[in-house]
């Protein structure tokens, strides 16, 4: 199965909620007017796009469709698909230059960090990566061996503390591991953390500076790991994640259940955080790199 | 906190209202369509948010509003009440079996928070005197099981898994019929996170439900979940008829309105609210209350209650007595920081008093590290400088430092906080003075 095709059947039900939301809409309205743009805003902000963004969506394509003289709501329906894809274009590639390169993976608690780090580090090894893994969430109870179970099954070395002992620490071992077994990345995983918590944000800022300070010649992929059943908050947590720690690009997780993850546009838009990986099922290979054009595609086609 | 932005955006809609003495029908229209996008941005699902546009509509709109001499009080009283009638009237308890022992089955989605809230329900419970036992039926998640043991450890409660076994099913029932009565009183059954769409392990669920009869089911949902959490619930709820919701992360800066969208759909009480990193992080689900706090009239009574678990009474009357004496010291200070610490986080608590702006409060947030450090300069003092502070000189301080491992300057703040806090108690009670005598000093101070 290509690539392409494994995105469109991970997305699936993603696709037919908002393609049937978005399908009636088009079929309901044979001449473009108000109606028109007022269910589609509604079938955006079903796809948890949030109201400001939905309606500033319609608002250009309301302008597209005058200046372009679009007169079909099917060609309208095309002009939209396009302003979605443009909105998450940019560069979705894994920047793994220097040698270690490092990924570290931060996020709120649950979002599936772990789990992404796992299939992360299956996909890296398959494109010939000697990859090290760091076990730097030392507080949830039994989040290091999780870690080591996929450590297990991906056959790579995993750095562990005891539970409770500073994460810091992990990471700053992991570095001098990477290095002296000439390991080509480097993926951190974190605890997960409320964003809008101080002092948990004071210690991932720490990591983040043990990072940048032992392996300074190294590049830095910084990964927003995020639920797509996420709502508007999600704007709140890219936000303030970005403040402690530089994102790069973000996972967006669990697009296998009914949640669209439209918000991932809004983040776009406003932090221009591009998202680099999506997360579409349990399995060790169900961790793709994000395509947007397939994904806005697959959303509206 | 959950709901407070959406209560400041209330807030500023009303303010509105406010300045303009009578309230037309374009205004209520517009105050409408201001809460309508609050709640979108909130998170509520949208039709949730027509139906609520809907029935505040229909009551504001009518002349009672129109002729009232507070408009704006009207239309606030009628928002909040419908949001409480939304979110369930009031709040609900949890079934106790009359023939123990009492089930209780915890579901949800993945990584919503199933497992942690397992451990804070069984404090919960253990507070109220009830004995629980855990039961690891994650077979799927690595280390899920492990992750259970080490939380029901941390809370005191027993545990049952059964090493090998791939069948929850089994597992579960096995839990609860070798469940031992003399030891326990309430088994709770940790499932695996699962998709509301993956037939198979939905299955799994109902055959649980089926084989151990639960007395509650309840279903455990992320506070920032968007719009799909009406979906999550209903499956849920279609499949195994829940008999409740847990709200967690709630500390979280989420507005929340998945609480709203949830209990829409299901018809099913929130019974728990969940926020904090700590075991006894749970609370009771008012939805009178959090009605109120969405519209930023703060949550008094949550802090209320919390306020009478954590504080020993009679500590409070001799603090009372203390400050009313004002021979408040600095044990009193050290005393007075310990019970802020059992009432939890001091945002949590600030965040639930009425007019306390929540974006204030992030910029000042209260660190809690501080606080140990402050805890910890005070009992590296002798008794006789507790007791009376204006002892304690230059090498009195050091020695103060180097045992508490700070640094002098910290214990010059610290004595600096300490002594304006003194100043500002005899202000309090010199203010109680001058009531008392205002009448007989027209000109006042």
């Amino acid at each position: 199965m290509g690539l392409f095709d494994k995105l469109k059947q991970g997305l699936g039900k993603t696709r037919e909620s908002i393609k049937g939301a978005v399908d009636s809409v088009f079929v309901a309205f044979n001449n473009i007017g108000e109606d028109l743009y007022e269910e589609l805003e509604e079938a955006l902000i079903f796809a948890d796009l949030g109201a400001e963004t939905a309606i500033a969506l319609t608002n250009e394509l309301r302008e597209n469709v005058k200046t372009k003289r679009i007169s079909e709501p099917e060609e309208a329906k095309k002009e939209l698909y396009n302003i979605i894809s443009e909105a998450l274009s940019g560069d979705c590639s894994l920047n793994l230059s220097g040698k270690p390169a490092v990924i570290m993976v931060i996020g709120v608690n649950g979002v599936g960090k772990t789990t992404s780090i796992g299939k992360m580090t299956a996909l890296l090894q398959s494109k010939g990566k000697k990859v090290i893994l760091a076990a730097a969430d030392t507080f949830r109870a039994a989040a290091i061996d999780q870690l080591a179970i996929w450590a297990d099954r991906n056959n790579v070395t995993m750095i562990r503390h005891e539970e409770g002992s500073d994460p810091a620490a992990v990471v700053f071992d992991a570095c001098a591991a990477a290095k002296s077994r000439n390991a080509d990345v480097l993926i951190c995983d974190t605890a997960g953390r409320l964003h809008n918590k101080k002092n948990l944000m004071q210690e991932l800022e720490k990591i983040y500076r043990v990072i940048k300070r032992e392996l300074p010649e190294s590049s830095l992929e910084v990964l927003l790991a995020l639920d797509a059943t996420t709502g508007q908050n999600a704007v709140n947590q890219a936000e303030m994640f970005k403040e402690t720690a530089d994102i790069t690009g973000i996972v967006l997780t669990k697009l296998d259940g009914t949640a669209k993850g439209g918000i991932v546009i809004n983040i776009k838009k406003k932090l221009n955080i591009p998202v680099k990986f999506i997360g579409v099922g349990e399995g060790i290979e169900d961790l793709q790199e994000f395509d947007p054009e397939a994904f806005a595609k697959a959303l509206l086609e | 906190m959950a709901f407070e932005s959406l209560g400041e955006k209330l807030q500023q809609t009303f303010k509105k209202l406010k300045g303009h003495g009578k309230v037309s029908e374009k205004d209520i229209k517009e105050a409408m369509r201001e809460i309508k996008m609050a709640l979108l941005e909130a998170d509520v699902n949208f039709k949730v948010v027509k139906s609520f546009e809907n029935a505040v509509k229909e009551k504001a709109l009518g002349s009672e509003v129109m002729e009232s001499l507070t408009p704006g009080q009207q239309i606030i009283k009628i928002v909040r009440d419908e949001l409480t009638a939304l979110m369930g009237g009031e709040n609900s308890k949890l079934t106790v079996s009359p023939k123990p022992p009492t089930v209780i089955m915890m579901v949800g989605l993945q990584g919503a928070g199933k497992t942690t809230t397992t451990g804070k329900l069984a404090t919960y419970l253990k507070k109220q005197g009830k004995k629980p036992l855990l039961v690891a039926c994650d077979v799927y998640r690595p280390a899920a099981v492990k992750q259970l043991e080490v939380v029901a450890g941390q809370c005191g409660a027993g545990f049952f898994s059964k090493p090998g076994s791939n069948k929850p099913v089994e597992i579960a029932k096995e839990a609860v019929k070798k469940c031992d009565l003399s030891i326990y009183d309430t088994v709770i059954i940790d499932t695996a996170g699962r998709l509301h769409i993956d037939e198979e392990l939905m299955g799994e669920l109902v055959a649980i439900k089926e084989a151990v009869e639960p007395d509650e089911i309840l279903l455990v949902v992320d506070a920032m979940t968007g719009q799909d959490a009406v979906n999550v619930a209903e499956s849920f709820n279609n499949q195994l008829d829940i008999t409740g919701v847990v709200l967690a992360k709630m500390d979280s800066d989420t507005r929340g309105g998945a609480a709203l969208s949830v209990r829409a759909v299901t018809g099913k009480p929130i019974k728990f609210a969940a926020s904090g990193e700590k075991m006894d992080d749970l609370e009771q689900f008012y939805p009178d209350r959090m009605a109120s706090r969405i519209l930023g009239l703060g949550d008094v009574l949550s802090l209320i209650d919390r306020a009478e678990e954590a504080m020993d009474i009679k500590k409070a009357e001799e603090l009372e007595k203390k400050l009313r004496e004002a021979s408040f010291n600095l044990n009193d200070f050290l005393d007075q920081m310990e019970q802020m610490k059992k009432m939890g986080p001091m945002e949590n608590i600030l965040g639930m008093l009425p007019g306390i702006n929540t974006k204030a409060l992030q910029g000042a947030s209260i660190d809690e590290k501080q606080m140990e450090r402050t805890a910890a300069i005070i009992k590296s003092m002798t008794k006789k400088e507790r007791e009376n502070s204006s002892i304690i000189n230059a090498s009195r301080k050091r020695r103060i430092a180097a045992g508490s491992g700070t640094d002098v300057k910290d214990v010059n703040v610290l004595l600096n906080n300490y002594e304006n806090m003194k100043k500002m108690i005899k202000q309090m009670t010199g203010n109680k003075m001058m009531k008392k005598f205002g009448k007989k000093f027209p000109f006042g101070m």
